[in-house]
């Protein structure tokens, strides 16, 4: 049965857990396989880079399997990919840490550090918490946030964060404490948050169901 | 915005789930996989399962509870227990955990905190700190449940852990744990304001005005929940524990101690909530 059906890639750089996200994918019945192999990923219909682990070793093992060159030529040939949490911060153009160095750079943009005090008082990092996310100048009547309300909670854990250089691609920005930072981002084919949507309880799981939708993968 | 977690916390033993007191003593209550999808409906932002007796036999005989219940539960899950290298870490993960909790591993060579936030992202490396008060004001951090003795202040190991790269503390106090005294508070602020990491307070709620407390008080960023959630469930609940293994008299009596107030997480959150505490309901 799953002939005719639309192959979706979870981009697998060998870092940590991808066994949710598959499950994500498999609860609502998309077809999606882990691999970490470069012509799957050419081969592939749409694509998710998921999120666990640090900046540095993703692009390292990225770079490692010949994925990075990969990911960029299909994403600039119109592939959709929904990044996730760390998968969205690989996608913009450098991060801020020492020595980290580039991404992958399909958005224009970096990433920064949440600072360790605001006005005198610590800010505890990593941000670790269901947060809710708020709409800036898109709408997402016509994105995988369909059937969210506006203020909705989503999980999320994270270090970093990013600063798009034009607000035009932000979706939906968060504030963590008294900092505004953006939650996800839709540009095109590109679409990608910063919370993880498979730890996000049903509402989570009803973006894999409305990106899967969109992109007429099930 | 700054909310709080609300996390239950399922002890295992073999194939059941199990509570004591001061972290001894377990009685069976049920089957882990009933009080973990229960919670989940529940409203629970987070689930930790711990192997309490791991440690003490060093086998790892979780992962097929967890992998059973990733496949259903859609919040994060951190995994701790027996844990005692890289390798080990990269096979719970690999199962489902999202996150995985360090006690004993990291006492004994603490430079495993390093090479696993190094490795996994900080965000994933949980440290359990088991304190217990030697006298005033002084507390001593303990391993295998609160059973062995380290002499290592609590104070100065949460701020190593936070310099070491660890993402969170879960801070017990064995002194409270299963009691349903309330917190200590005084332990628990003081981890709080140490560290730079968010802190996840645990063992001593009896009754969701403890949960306020502890918040108010402290600012804590989670807190960690077994016992009051636990007799509520079972109240409510039957869930058919394997006799094989463990006290379950407990259980068939169908009773809690008089010290708990039984509620479910939805209570508890809405109590925050009427505090102006912010959560997710």
């Amino acid at each position: 049965m799953d002939n005719g059906k639309k192959k979706v890639i979870i981009i697998d750089y060998q870092l940590g857990n991808l066994f949710s996200v598959k499950q994500a994918c498999d609860s609502i019945g998309i077809n999606a396989e882990i691999s970490s192999n470069k012509e799957d990923i050419l081969n592939a219909d749409a694509l998710i880079l998921p999120g666990v682990g640090a900046f540095i070793e993703a692009m390292i093992n990225l770079k490692k399997f010949g994925l990075d060159f990969a990911v960029q030529e299909k994403v600039k040939n119109g592939t959709p990919i929904f990044g996730i949490c760390l998968g969205l911060q690989l996608l913009f153009t450098k991060s801020e840490e020492f020595g980290a160095g580039k991404g992958l750079d399909l958005i224009s943009g970096v990433i920064k550090r949440f600072p360790q005090k605001v006005e005198e008082k610590i800010v505890k990092v990593p941000h670790i918490a269901w947060n809710t996310i708020y709409k800036l100048q898109q709408d997402w009547k016509n994105s995988a946030l369909s059937e969210l309300e506006e203020n909705e909670f989503m999980y999320f854990i994270h270090s970093y964060y990013v600063k798009p250089t034009t607000d035009s691609c932000i979706l939906t920005n968060t504030n963590y404490d008294g900092i505004e930072f953006c939650s996800s981002i839709l540009q095109n084919n590109i679409f990608a948050t910063q919370f993880h949507p498979e730890k996000s309880a049903n509402k989570g799981i009803s973006i894999y169901r409305n990106w899967a939708l969109i992109n007429n993968l099930l | 915005m700054k909310t709080v977690r609300i996390i239950p916390r399922l002890d295992i033993k073999g194939p059941n789930l199990v509570k004591g007191i001061h972290l001894e003593g377990l009685r069976v209550l049920g089957k882990p996989a009933d009080f973990a999808k229960y919670y989940y409906e529940q409203g629970a932002d987070e689930l930790l399962f711990m192997d309490v007796v791991a440690s003490l036999y060093e086998r790892n005989s979780l992962h097929d509870i967890i992998s059973e219940t990733a496949k259903k539960i859609f919040i994060p899950i951190t995994v701790g227990g027996g844990l005692r290298s890289i390798s080990d870490i990269k096979d719970v993960l690999r199962v489902g955990a999202d996150k995985v909790c360090l006690n004993t591993a990291a006492l004994k060579n603490p430079q495993l905190i390093k090479d696993a936030s190094r490795m996994f992202g900080s965000s994933t490396i949980v440290i359990a700190i088991e304190a217990i008060e030697e006298h005033e004001g002084k507390y001593l951090a303990y391993t295998d449940n609160g059973r062995e003795y380290t002499g290592i202040d609590v104070f100065e190991w949460a701020q190593r852990v936070d310099e070491l790269g660890a993402g969170e503390i879960v801070i017990t106090s064995v002194d409270r744990e299963g009691t349903g005294e309330g917190f200590d508070a005084e332990l628990i602020a003081k981890i709080s304001s140490l560290v730079s990491i968010p802190v996840i307070a645990h063992g001593g709620a009896g009754k969701k005005q403890d949960v306020v407390d502890v918040l108010q008080a402290c600012s804590p960023d989670a807190v960690m929940i077994s016992s009051l959630l636990h007799y509520n469930f079972i109240k409510e609940n039957e869930s058919a524990a394997s006799e094989l293994e463990g006290n379950v008299q407990f259980l068939k009596q169908k009773r809690s101690f008089h010290t708990f107030e039984p509620c479910s997480i939805a209570d508890v959150k809405k109590e925050l909530l009427i505090n102006e505490i912010e959560c997710r309901l």
